[in-house]
């Protein structure tokens, strides 16, 4: 039986979100009716874990094209091996083979070939160093001394000014649903739409539709390589997925940004998948072979790093973000067997960190949807998620993707401009020794007043701190609007504007780290007594506490109010400037996996932390200091406003299975009760780990990486690294006995 | 004003759902595999009211959902039963479920009063045999077991519990005839068996006591699951912590 799309606004102009609105099924049931890994999905994964397998054993890299620089079109076409491939395209001709993306920064290119025992090709480096320039070139012309120095003191660090900013999320979905011909047409009408007094505005915006029709074509011309036409719409499921992974496969060959989310396609997806199951074209089997065959792409997707880059972010990631679930505003709910089947693939291809599969979680999901999100968590750990009641109310909106961890971004009509983030910590440091760097003794605020007492008294450090804070902010403005007008002149990223409306609305992000230390230094210094011990130069090299105070983490209001107020107040003095392009300034407490370099970088603090310890990860309290169980600990983070904190609140829980509850239904009914409790508290997001085995192998042979991985039996709680190594084994051996 | 040992707040072993679990201060037993040798003392702890806890069920009612509530476990609850009678009547009162977990050693009318506020009692009966019930908690388990029969008799729900101490606690016929002792019992809703576990032990060394069961092997698989079959003869329902 042929069954026809509903028709919709979406026929006449660019509307994803109409398409949806009008054609999806939600899907109330449960997991039932599944399927395993197809015999060809089964046989091509064998190979690419073989492949993986080398690429780890060479030493995280296993092969680099160092002579082409990437783009849409760059490369001829790569396959696995053709024959198993159901959905095609590579970044390069071969599987695993990292290309060069020199528009970013010559230098890094450069030195990222040589860290994995390859030359960048001469041809390139000559034309990058004495004809072309890159962003990372053109934004090093722009800086400041000001600037120079809090980049290499690390209060402003993570800048996104020697490779791609990344984060923005191109609707790819809009190349299977339109085809790229009716795309390109879209693109001809706004140019031409684009005239008037030619502004220097104006131009840019004329030059960079005039890029964006370039791109759509050179994707064509991509797909046409593979052998498909993508001119049109996607006439199948697998055509959808095909075509839309075409839109994502150019971006990623043209750019190497360090998040790159693929948005929300699960649901799109769907309609197809169950439009052709209605019309017996496609079996259940067929369907996720098809969602499974584009994980397996997905994971396969690499990007040229310096070994350098993993202090800032570890395990070479990707962020390949896809967001699934939520609600419509209208109140359904937007769960269909495909949010299922990507989820599946967790199983059928074994659990992995890309792509980043983000739940948006609902308290009205329905309960079997919820139940199965949880089975899954405690399987793999391999899902995050996030608060779509309270994104979707705030936003009033209801198909966005996450971009990178926690950052919502409205699919085809927001963009983000990244802006890695500044050290808070390290700011209380210079407020407390009169705007010098604790590290370096340079001066980087002028105008703050010493602290007359040893004994630090509350009020005095709060008013050297606010004007620190407000200082600092407007040298992040500055150099965050510098790297953005560089990046969008330099390394415009045509292939994913294309596939985005041409008038836009912009954020920038920004970030903070080190909240929960600066929380409980300041509730140190108010509560406790704090002696600030000074060198020669009046430097602080350490802090003496004595006496008890309040700790993040514990819901207690003495301190949390502390923190809630921070990320208000550094909110605020963001907003008092004026931001590149008339993008809105936006805020996150995320820090990844760069909480250990922002603590090497920063001096003891008033908390007790000595100098060069880690941070605690994004809003988490600091290890070990929440001693009231998790949901003291997530209630403290819950009480952080996500209003002035719009780029994301990242939290981040690790519990070992048994800790959740005895059985397997216990442990799924507490997970969701968990997860339903913390996002009715208006929290934002929260990482779940369900540790296994082998994690906790890894705990004990490295002990100071885990510092917080608790352990949980009836009435009894230990921190794991606390307990000699035969209980350590002892623990291996209870936890994960099989439950009865 | 309540003496409390510590707070924990996603209890998810002590009862059913996400519960606050309150740590009593101070315990009347001394048990061989105690793993919480600092809530014993009487004195210490921190003094906490009512209200106080009140409040932080409050901040935690979202987590519960239909089946969580609050608990309060030890050291042992019962010593301070007319505290928290007062608190439990609170607890009701605002609507959350109420869990105590006990060794049920006292029976007089102040913990009867306490037992007409509670919706479950997690009651451990260490051992069937007087002789060796003495031995491992130095105490009789001859209350405990009238404690059982006044909480069958009011009808009033209950999961029963059993630690599993290899050399102690594992004979064959008396887990057996603590089976037959509890099996016609209508209030038990399920039987929980935790295998002794050494994660305690740490604290014998920071208080400097000596652990009497420092050399104690912990269950193997096999005997857990022996006592699981045993039990699974006598209860519907058995689980393991």
């Amino acid at each position: 039986m042929k069954k026809a799309f509903q028709k919709g606004e979406w026929e006449k102009v660019i509307d994803i979100r109409d398409f949806l609105y009008h054609n999806l099924t939600p899907y109330d049931n449960g997991p039932q009716f599944l399927k395993g890994p197809s015999k060809k999905t089964q046989e091509l994964w064998k190979i690419c874990k073989g492949l993986l397998k080398k690429e780890f054993e060479a030493g995280g890299v296993l092969d680099i094209d160092t002579k082409t620089i990437s783009t849409v079109t760059s490369h001829k076409p790569g396959y696995i091996k053709k024959n198993l491939e159901i959905i095609v395209g590579l970044q390069t001709d071969e599987p695993l083979k990292r290309a060069i993306k020199p528009y970013g920064g010559i230098r890094m290119v450069e030195q990222a070939c040589e860290d994995y025992g390859k030359k960048l090709d001469m041809q390139v480096k000559e034309l990058f160093t004495k004809y072309l320039k890159s962003h990372n070139e053109a934004i090093f012309d722009a800086y400041t001394e000001e600037i120079r120095k809090y980049r290499s003191s690390g209060v402003i660090t993570g800048l996104p000014d020697n490779y791609a900013r990344g984060r923005i999320i191109g609707d790819y979905r809009r190349v299977a649903l339109y085809g790229i011909d009716r795309l390109i047409e879209e693109k001809k009408k706004d140019h031409s739409r684009k005239t008037g007094p030619m502004t220097d505005i104006l131009i840019r915006e004329r030059e960079e539709i005039g890029e964006e029709i370039h791109a759509l074509e050179m994707i064509k011309e991509m797909a046409a390589s593979y052998g498909f036409d993508i001119s049109k719409p996607a006439a199948s499921s697998k055509e959808a997925i095909q075509w839309t992974y075409f839109g994502y496969l150019a971006a990623l060959k043209e750019q190497d940004g360090a998040a790159m989310s693929l948005g929300s396609v699960s649901g799109f997806f769907d309609i197809y998948i169950e439009k052709d199951i209605a019309e017996r074209l496609l079996t259940e089997d067929e369907a996720q072979e098809l969602i499974d065959q584009f994980i397996i792409k997905l994971r396969l997707v690499r990007q040229l790093r310096m070994k350098e880059y993993d202090q800032i972010y570890a395990g070479d990631p990707t962020w390949l973000t896809e967001s699934l679930a939520g609600m419509f505003i209208d109140g359904r709910h937007k769960v269909t067997k495909t949010s299922y089947r990507f989820l599946q693939s967790l199983y059928n291809l074994g659990a992995a960190p890309e792509p980043n599969i983000t739940v948006l979680w609902s308290e009205k999901l329905p309960q079997k949807f919820k139940e199965f999100c949880a089975k899954v968590s405690i399987d793999t750990s391999s899902i995050q998620y996030e608060n779509d009641d309270l994104m979707r109310e705030i936003a009033d909106f209801d198909d966005y993707g996450i971009s990178c961890c926690v950052s919502q971004q409205k699919n085809g009509s927001q963009m983000q401009y990244f802006g890695a983030r500044a050290n808070l910590a390290k700011v209380l440091l210079l407020a407390i020794n009169q705007g010098k760097d604790e590290n370096a003794a340079v001066t980087l605020v002028p105008g703050i007043n010493p602290q007359p007492e040893s004994v630090l008294n509350f009020d005095k450090v709060m008013k050297e701190y606010k004007k620190t804070l407000s200082y600092v902010a407007k040298v992040y403005v500055n150099t965050m609007n510098i790297i953005h007008c560089m990046h969008d002149k330099y390394y415009f990223e045509r292939a994913q504007m294309a596939l985005l409306d041409t008038d836009l609305d912009r954020l920038m992000a920004f970030g903070i780290a080190g909240l929960s230390v600066v929380a409980d230094s300041l509730s140190a210094i108010k509560y406790a007594k704090a002696t600030a011990i000074r060198d020669g130069d009046g430097i602080t090299r350490d802090f003496v506490i004595e006496g008890d105070f309040p700790k993040y983490g514990n819901d207690d209001d003495r301190v949390d109010s502390i923190a809630k107020e921070l990320v208000d107040s550094f909110n605020k003095e963001l907003n008092k400037h004026r931001i590149y392009r008339g993008a809105t300034p936006t805020l996150s407490i995320l820090t990844i996996t760069s909480n250990v370099m922002y603590g090497k970088k920063t001096g003891a603090t008033p908390d007790g932390r000595k100098k060069g310890e880690p941070f605690a990860p994004g809003a988490n309290p600091m290890h070990g200091r929440d001693t009231h169980g998790a949901i003291a600990s997530l209630n403290s983070v819950a009480k952080l406003n996500y209003l002035n904190a719009l780029d994301g609140i990242s939290n981040t829980f690790s519990i070992v299975p048994r800790a959740l509850g005895a059985t397997n239904n216990e442990q799924i009914e507490n997970l969701v009760a968990l997860l339903d409790g913390y996002f009715h508290n208006k929290a934002q997001h929260l990482n779940v780990n369900v540790l296994n085995k082998e994690t906790l192998l890894k705990a004990m042979e490295h002990p100071e990486e885990y510092p917080s991985l608790v352990i949980r039996v009836s009435g009894y709680a230990v921190n794991f690294v606390k307990l000699s190594r035969e209980h350590q084994q002892e623990v291996l051996a209870r936890t994960f006995f099989e439950s009865m | 004003m309540l003496r409390v040992h510590s707070i924990e707040t996603f209890g998810t072993h002590e009862g059913p759902g996400i519960r606050l679990v309150v740590f009593m201060q101070g315990c009347n037993f001394y048990c061989l595999y105690c793993h919480n040798p600092d809530t014993r003392p009487l004195k210490g702890g921190t003094e906490m009211s009512s209200e106080e806890i009140i409040e932080l069920l409050k901040k935690q009612k979202p987590y519960f959902k239909d089946k969580g509530g609050l608990t309060i476990s030890g050291g042992e609850s019962l010593l301070q039963r007319e505290e928290l009678l007062d608190l439990f009547k609170k607890a009701k009162k605002a609507g959350f479920h109420t869990a105590l977990d006990t060794n049920g050693s006292i029976l007089d009318s102040d913990a009867k009063k306490l037992l007409e506020a509670t919706d479950l009692v997690l009651l451990d009966v260490k051992h069937i045999d007087p002789v060796w019930h003495q031995k491992v908690t130095s105490a009789s388990n001859a209350p405990v077991l009238q404690f059982a029969k006044y909480l069958e008799e009011n009808n009033i729900p209950m999961w029963l519990r059993y630690v599993l101490v290899p050399g102690y606690t594992d004979q064959k016929e008396f887990l057996h005839k603590w089976g037959t002792h509890f099996t016609q019992y209508k209030n038990i809703e399920r039987v929980e068996l935790l295998p002794f576990h050494t994660y305690g032990f740490y604290k014998y060394k920071e208080l400097g006591i000596e652990n009497p069961l420092e050399d104690c092997p912990i269950p193997t698989k096999k005997q857990v699951q022996e006592v699981v079959d045993i039990f699974k003869k006598y209860f519907k329902e058995v689980y393991v912590r």
